[in-house]
């Protein structure tokens, strides 16, 4: 492959790369704030994605404009699903929460198949793409990666210049003393929680305006969701983001020298190996 | 009052019978994937054995040795999963008391389903299995309809030769059973046929971003694409091509084209071809049953879709089986079975032969597909039949625009 | 262990599986009861890490996949007989388990969760490049493979009670650890990891030997089922939704316990069964079997055992 097929490979896969940062944020947000991990991530990925084309088909707006409200939608499924699943099992050994999670999800897929079947949805985006040497790139790549980095931005400035940000962060840190210093620590875990969920709808929203889908497509992201927590570090949602980068460079790199079947071996083999090395992550620099 | 009751319902059991002409019923097992990846193409399948079945029932039944058999569908959810297939396949044998079976819709569904038939000894029609590895593993009872998967590209390699026999070839495809079957027939093909194979590749049948593998068609410089599998993956391949404008001027893919959910790709679809079992424009003239034209309408008629080559082999493969239960007189499987290794019959879906040899039993080889492109009219995307030249409806469209 | 009722409870379930569909030749039975078993033993063996040492293994179907095609390869090309490469897949995985577990048992909690998952897709993901076990495609036993033992109709039985030896052999195993110092220290662990090990238990030795253990029966009982079905693909081998019913066997029994999850795979084989089969409710398998975890996991979390033991403590001593 020629040099330029290399660049326009990695460039691609960063951009890609960006969005599945997005999509892990959420989760590892989750994570570190009440240590829950939320298996029904994958759904409300799929949730976001049909949210962007049911919206864009009954309503005909621009799929950009659904932005706002699958972000204000999720949050609320995401405290609605607090309150149902999570809310009890906190404090409660790993196993609880991660089966809990894993009962909603199958509640929900059931829900979905019954409902929408398994069939390929696709939302038509058309922008402007920019053509290099051979190789393009879609606009619609290039605005996702752009509307990741916003969103990207906002949380950072929630989460370390508002209070209510500070208050996640301290009940991340450790509840007990959250809670002693007059934090309402529960309302503070569903909020986070919402805004978890919330994330992860996003990013669904935006990979739909990339790929088409199917109820199913979750499950993909969800995977590749793990793998990024775990080069990112959990409960750092900036290491999500570079985590994300990290696997979508991974991709473009590997992909122009080895058949493509093998990229999903050489993923998961370096998942297990950097959770066993770097179980803290490796863009936090820390060891367990 | 409860006698009087029972007295009433007694008398109308007695009384429905009559109300059918049939002696006796025929059942017939089968999975469909309600649910799962192979949904589209599997439910499209079943409405082909569906309308069947009610035209049958309608007509009083099949007759055969001087009875008339009603028909009875016993059918699961296989969820596209092969791990229950042969659960499922063996109750529709034993609790279910299936008489007959139809195929799972995939190659790999139907392969492990042919384990549980052959094991128990019954005849499973096979509309949805192309791959052609399932029968030469010595089997009895196997009848496949359609064409298979060595040869669902023959006819889009011989298009192209016929406008650049030089062209520069790539081929992207999903590692499952059938696909892997279809390009490696094809691949040879390509090579005998002088093309130039710059690009040939796999990849996970659970792939969501083809970016990468259409990053190495442009950089291979390829001029015409193969390949794709089931039905998301080919449509995203088909759609990825065209946002990243991979300058090809020819691009079969399997499957997906053949589905009138393709033309939601809009743009992408255009000029986008597949290998087809059937086609409406392609007119046989049946030894018996429908013809394309008839069966079309009758299912248009029903269920308000277009029909399309899925429920076309669904029907096809129904009605050879009733042939040959006719034919034999009897409803016992050896004498189903000898009658199906007999049958050379033009329906409407084309001429249907079986291999008797035990080497490859049952594989189709009188069937030939064609290929069907999408093209535009006024603005409006339609799938014709542009290869063979002698079954065309529209002008084969080369090179494909905009892509 | 002999004396104890438990023992003996565990016997009469395993006869029961055993007689049961042989009177009058029941092939109905038998072929319901063959998920049922291969459920049983998959879940009884996960219980040794899962139940006694508190380590979620949710991809455990690596055993069950590998031990499959290890065993369906090495009667194919290089023509083994069925016991031989039975067993030669079953010390290979036991094998491999030991080699992966040295290395992720170092992870605790959700993270030692994820590495499972990505073992599994790993395997997955390789077996499908890997030619020698048929990529993608998979691998096909002819049906002369059933010559040896008698034809198609008896090899099915054969088959059926092999695999309800092997549920016997892990039940009995399972108890024999929980009554065993071993049992005990994984118990330890399950309890408090890092106490355990303050104390004396040597728990990295224990939890590698735990993993392992629990790899063998179910490789075993992954070539029977394979080579029943005369096929093998990795969709099929390595399918993480196994492996997840088994923990809702886990959870649905009560976790640590030995009847509570065997007699559980039984209920859910069946019930899952009945709905997949049912027209009303085949839709809805996934939403009843998720709605019936969410209800244990949160208010019934020591599942049917400890209900029934909060009901009648005395049955704690005669229901293990």
């Amino acid at each position: 492959m020629s040099l330029f097929g290399i660049i326009a490979s990695i460039i691609d896969g960063l951009l890609v790369g960006s969005v599945y940062g997005l999509a892990a944020m959420g989760l590892t947000l989750i994570w570190g704030v009440m240590d829950v991990v939320n298996l029904t991530h994958g759904s409300m990925i799929v949730a976001g994605m049909f949210a962007l084309y049911l919206l864009t088909t009954a309503l005909g707006i621009s799929p950009y404009a659904t932005l706002v409200p699958v972000l204000v939608g999720g949050f609320f499924v995401g405290l609605a699903l607090y309150w149902i699943a999570v809310h009890r099992v906190i404090g409660r050994p790993p196993l609880m929460s991660l089966l809990s999670t894993f009962s909603v999800n199958l509640v929900l897929l059931g829900l979905g198949t019954a409902l929408w079947g398994t069939v390929l949805f696709n939302v038509p985006v058309s922008l402007p793409s920019i053509t290099w040497q051979r190789y393009t790139f879609p606009g619609t790549h290039i605005l996702a990666a752009v509307l990741t980095a916003v969103i990207a931005a906002c949380l950072y400035l929630f989460l370390y210049r508002t209070r209510l940000g500070k208050a996640i962060r301290a009940v991340a840190g450790n509840r007990q003393a959250a809670e002693l210093v007059g934090i309402p620590t529960t309302k503070v875990l569903a909020l986070a929680f919402g805004l978890g969920v919330a994330l992860a709808g996003v990013s669904g929203m935006l990979i739909a305006t990339l790929f088409p889908f199917t109820l199913l497509s979750g499950d993909a992201y969800q995977l590749k969701s793990f793998i990024v927590i775990v080069l990112g570090g959990l409960g750092n949602p900036t290491g999500a983001l570079l985590g994300g980068i990290a696997l979508g460079l991974l991709e473009g790199l590997v992909t122009p020298f080895i058949p493509v079947s093998w990229t999903l071996v050489i993923e998961f083999a370096l998942f297990v190996v950097v959770l066993v090395a770097f179980p803290g992550g490796v863009f936090t620099g820390k060891r367990a | 009052m409860k006698r009087i009751d029972l007295l009433v319902a007694a008398i109308a059991m007695l009384a429905a019978p009559a109300a059918f002409a049939a002696d006796d019923t025929i059942t017939i097992g089968m999975t469909q994937s309600q649910t799962g990846s192979l949904n589209v193409d599997s439910v499209a399948q079943y409405r082909g054995f569906e309308i069947w079945r009610d035209e049958v029932n309608g007509a009083g039944g099949i007759a055969a040795g001087g009875k008339h058999y009603k028909v009875k569908f016993v059918s699961y959810d296989d969820q596209s999963q092969g791990g229950r297939v042969q659960q499922l396949y063996t109750r529709l044998i034993i609790q279910d008391k299936s008489d007959f079976l139809f195929s799972p819709y995939s190659s790999g569904l139907t392969a492990t389903a042919a384990v549980i038939s052959e094991q128990y000894g019954k005849i499973m029609i096979i509309t949805g299995g192309a791959e052609e590895k399932t029968y030469t593993l010595g089997n009895k009872y196997l009848f496949q309809v359609i064409t298979p998967a060595g040869h669902y590209l023959s006819g889009a390699l011989e298009a192209l030769h016929s406008k650049n026999p030089k062209a520069r070839v790539a081929f992207v495809y999903s590692d499952d059973p059938f696909s892997k079957a279809v390009v490696s027939a094809a691949r040879d093909q390509a090579k005998e046929a002088g093309f130039d194979v710059v690009l040939d590749e796999s990849y996970a049948p659970s792939t969501t971003d083809f970016g990468p593998v259409v990053n190495k068609i442009i950089s291979a410089r390829a001029d015409a694409l193969f390949g794709g599998g089931h039905y998301p993956d080919s449509a995203t391949l088909a759609r990825q091509v065209y946002d990243q404008k991979a300058n090809l001027k020819w691009e079969s893919l399997l499957v997906a084209p053949g589905d009138a959910k393709f033309a939601s790709l809009g743009k992408a679809a255009l000029g986008v071809s597949t290998g087809s079992q059937w086609e409406l424009p392609v007119k046989f003239t049946p030894q018996f049953g429908p013809t394309g034209t008839e069966f079309a309408k009758k299912f248009e008629a029903k269920y308000h879709i277009a029909a399309d080559y899925h429920s076309a082999s669904g029907y096809a493969g129904a009605m050879i089986l009733q042939h040959a239960i006719e034919q034999a007189g009897s409803v016992d499987p050896e004498k189903v079975a000898a009658a199906l290794n007999k049958t050379d019959a033009t329906i409407f879906f084309g001429h249907i032969k079986f291999a008797t040899d035990p080497g490859d039993h049952g594989m189709q080889i009188a069937h030939q597909m064609v290929v069907a492109q999408w093209v535009e009219d006024n603005a409006t995307l339609s799938r014709q039949v542009v290869w063979p030249r002698d079954a065309a409806s529209a002008p084969l469209l080369y090179p494909i625009p905009s892509h | 262990m002999l004396r104890r009722p438990c023992f003996w409870i565990i016997t009469v379930l395993i006869a029961a599986f055993a007689i049961a569909p042989a009177i009058g030749n029941n092939v109905e039975l038998r072929e319901s009861l063959v998920l049922a078993t291969v459920y049983v033993t998959l879940a009884t063996n996960l219980n040794i890490v899962l139940g006694y040492a508190g380590y979620v293994n949710f991809g455990s179907i690596v055993f069950f996949g590998l031990g499959g095609y290890i065993c369906v390869y090495l009667m194919g090309a290089p023509g083994w007989p069925l016991p031989v490469a039975l067993l030669a897949a079953g010390a290979a995985v036991s094998v491999l388990a030991l080699v992966f577990g040295l290395g992720i048992l170092r992870l605790r909690g959700a993270y030692f969760a994820l590495a499972t998952i990505g073992v599994n897709e790993g395997v997955q993901a390789f077996v499908e490049n890997f030619t020698p076990f048929g990529g993608s495609s998979g691998l096909y036993l002819p049906v002369t493979m059933f010559k040896p033992l008698g034809g198609p109709m008896e090899a099915l039985w054969v088959v059926y009670f092999l695999l309800v030896a092997i549920m016997g052999v892990s039940l009995y195993l399972s108890y024999a650890v929980k009554l065993s110092k071993f049992g005990l220290g994984l118990l330890a662990i399950g309890q408090n990891e890092d106490a355990a090990r303050v104390l004396g238990v040597p728990t990295r030795r224990y939890k590698a030997l735990a993993y392992s253990a629990s790899a063998f029966l179910p490789a075993l009982a992954g070539g029977l089922y394979f080579f029943k079905s005369a096929f093998i693909q990795p969709s099929d081998a390595f399918d993480l939704t196994f492996s997840t019913e088994a923990i809702v066997i886990i959870m649905l029994g009560g976790q640590g316990t030995i009847i509570g999850p065997a007699l559980a795979a039984y209920f859910y084989e069946e019930l899952r069964g009945w709905l997949l089969t049912s027209d009303t409710f085949s839709h809805f398998q996934l939403v009843i079997a998720g709605s019936l975890l969410l209800v244990i996991v949160l208010f019934v979390p020591g599942g049917l055992m400890g209900w029934l033991y909060e009901r009648w403590p005395r049955l704690r001593s005669v229901l293990e």
